[in-house]
């Protein structure tokens, strides 16, 4: 039985349709990267989940309770950690996640293992004493994750949780979520493609306001691969290397081409006849070549083709 | 419901952030000068040039100029301060994100506005309290004795007058987009009802006519105010209820 279950959601915002009907299912266990590009909807997906905002149609199912009633039951069984997580400045962090432990009804034996436990997890042990007005980003966004896992919940939510991070910051919290794998399903929306590919399990992509594709990552690898050759031509080739892409994209064999500088990118229906054909061909143009390579696609290509070119990523 | 950490955090936040300390401080000092302030006046225009003159007509201080100057200072400051902590309680914590991270716990969204609305009411409790106790002290050095049932009733007067304050200024966070217009909406209020009040009749139904009420009881006189008690709580009530109600249909 699915553990997040939509079913044509809508959500308006005056005239702009913000989700129009997203049909969606994850499976326990999964950590299940929700990716669209920006505007796409995948916050306003998240509001509705956790029952910050309410939808203007369809109904979404949390660990088999309706959020879309409204009646605030599912609080209990989820975590939520928002893009920017903030928190009372003049607390310090045990503080913090003694009064997350309270409302969820722990112990003070209970909160007080938990808290050190959790701060342990996230790597702020050394500096519970400190406010967390003083705190870096990163090191609220570390704080953000640990609060959201106080209560143990069956879903964790994460919206952008690692966006605005930097490399290394990205990297724990990553490690982080990657350790949650079997404890909890997590739901992560980013537009930061290679974190889905890094830690997620299931992929389903969103576009203006409805779900593109849903699917195992290495599924979705699979089934839209598209075998992919680069082609960097010398200094100077610029002209010459823009002549020769117009003249194969008119071959049988090639799905598209891209020119980009110096490099052009050929998508190839027929990988032998472009392994016989693609490199004759730019020498018979006189291309002074600096690399040719054949490349395994990435999420990003599958990503691009399945959102439009136009998408902002 | 979760009424009790909520009110423990909010008393927190008033007590780290230092507003329970500024507005004790600020109120206990009333409470202390308007005694001393009636007393001394005609004294210290003495000193002014040509105050000889000017303090043959001011009449002989009582202990109703120093129980009139404490209703003046305690009602104007409170509402002041009530205004200007309440403001940004719920718009603040919107903005700023840290209501979206607990309501999405099991807070409801009534116990976070309630826990808000204790929290500074007995806030406004303890340091009225102070106040009053400072301010009988002074009288009592100054002019004499005064009827502590009567002075107990005068304060419980003062509070509720001020409570009505914070419930609407509470309302109007709810309602604002921003701090400012919250403080704004709350003062538009505060002038309305100011300004109904100076309609004769209409203004014994109001909260201004508690504090007539008051003084009134420290001078012997018993004309009881229960209409502006019952509209008083009224308004606080639905302030309440209508924060509630709004908060409830809000997206954060």
């Amino acid at each position: 039985m699915a553990i997040i279950r939509t079913q044509g959601l809508q959500k308006n915002y005056g005239q702009v349709q913000a989700l129009a009907g997203l049909d969606l299912t994850v499976e326990p266990g999964a950590i299940f990267g929700f990716l669209g590009p920006n505007g796409a909807g995948k916050t306003t997906t998240i509001r509705i989940l956790t029952g910050l905002a309410h939808a203007s149609g369809g109904r979404a199912w949390v660990a088999g309770r309706e959020v879309t009633a409204g009646d605030g039951e599912i609080a209990r069984h989820i975590g939520f950690l928002p893009e920017e997580p903030a928190f009372y400045p003049w607390m310090t962090p045990p503080e913090f996640l003694d009064y997350v432990g309270r409302v969820f009804g722990l112990s003070a034996t209970e909160r007080a293992a938990r808290s050190q436990e959790l701060l342990g997890l996230v790597g702020l042990t050394e500096v519970s004493k400190r406010r967390i007005g003083g705190f870096s980003r990163g090191m609220r966004q570390r704080l953000g994750v640990a609060q959201a896992l106080v209560n143990q919940p069956e879903v964790l939510f994460l919206d952008e949780a690692v966006s605005a991070l930097d490399p290394g910051g990205r990297k724990d919290v990553l490690e982080l979520i990657e350790r949650l794998r079997g404890q909890c399903t997590v739901f992560m929306s980013t537009h930061i493609l290679a974190d889905v590919e890094r830690v997620c399990d299931t992929i389903g992509i969103i576009a203006r306001g409805r779900l593109v594709i849903q699917a195992p990552r290495q599924t979705l690898l699979a089934r839209y691969t598209l075998p992919l050759f680069e082609v960097e031509a010398d200094y100077g080739f610029v002209t010459a290397l823009r002549t020769w892409a117009e003249g194969i994209r008119q071959q049988q064999w090639v799905q598209s081409v891209s020119v980009e500088g110096l490099v052009a990118r050929v998508h190839v229906h027929d990988v032998g006849m472009a392994k016989r054909a693609l490199l004759p061909s730019a020498v018979q143009a006189g291309l002074l070549l600096r690399r040719y390579e054949m490349l395994r696609p990435s999420l990003e290509d599958i990503f691009l083709r399945l959102v439009g070119e136009g998408a902002s990523v | 419901m979760n009424f009790l950490p909520a009110l423990h955090t909010e008393w927190m936040a008033l007590w780290r952030t230092y507003r329970l300390l500024m507005v004790g401080v600020v109120l206990l000092l009333f409470g202390l000068l308007s005694p001393l302030l009636a007393k001394y006046t005609p004294e210290l225009i003495k000193l002014m040039p040509g105050g000889e003159a000017i303090s043959q007509v001011i009449p002989t201080p009582t202990i109703g100029d120093a129980v009139g100057q404490y209703v003046k200072n305690i009602s104007q400051f409170g509402v002041i301060l009530a205004l200007l902590l309440t403001m940004g309680a719920v718009i603040q914590e919107k903005n700023r994100g840290t209501a979206a991270i607990m309501l999405v716990k099991p807070l409801p969204r009534t116990t976070f506005l309630l826990a808000k609305f204790v929290a500074l009411a007995l806030m406004f409790t303890l340091t009225i309290a102070l106040a009053g106790a400072a301010c009988y002290y002074y009288t009592w050095l100054l002019f004499g004795a005064l009827d502590v049932s009567r002075w107990l009733a005068l304060n419980g007067l003062l509070l509720l007058f001020v409570f009505v304050y914070v419930a609407l200024t509470l309302f109007c966070s709810v309602v604002a987009k921003s701090q400012f217009a919250a403080g704004g909406l709350a003062l538009f209020l505060l002038f309305t009802l100011g300004l109904l009040g100076a309609i004769p009749g209409l203004g014994d139904y109001l909260p201004g006519h508690l504090l007539t009420w008051g003084s009134e009881l420290m001078m012997g006189g018993s004309t009881p105010a229960w209409p502006a008690v019952g509209v008083s709580l009224a308004l606080m009530v639905v302030a309440l209820v209508g924060a509630k109600l709004l908060f409830d249909r809000q997206e954060l």
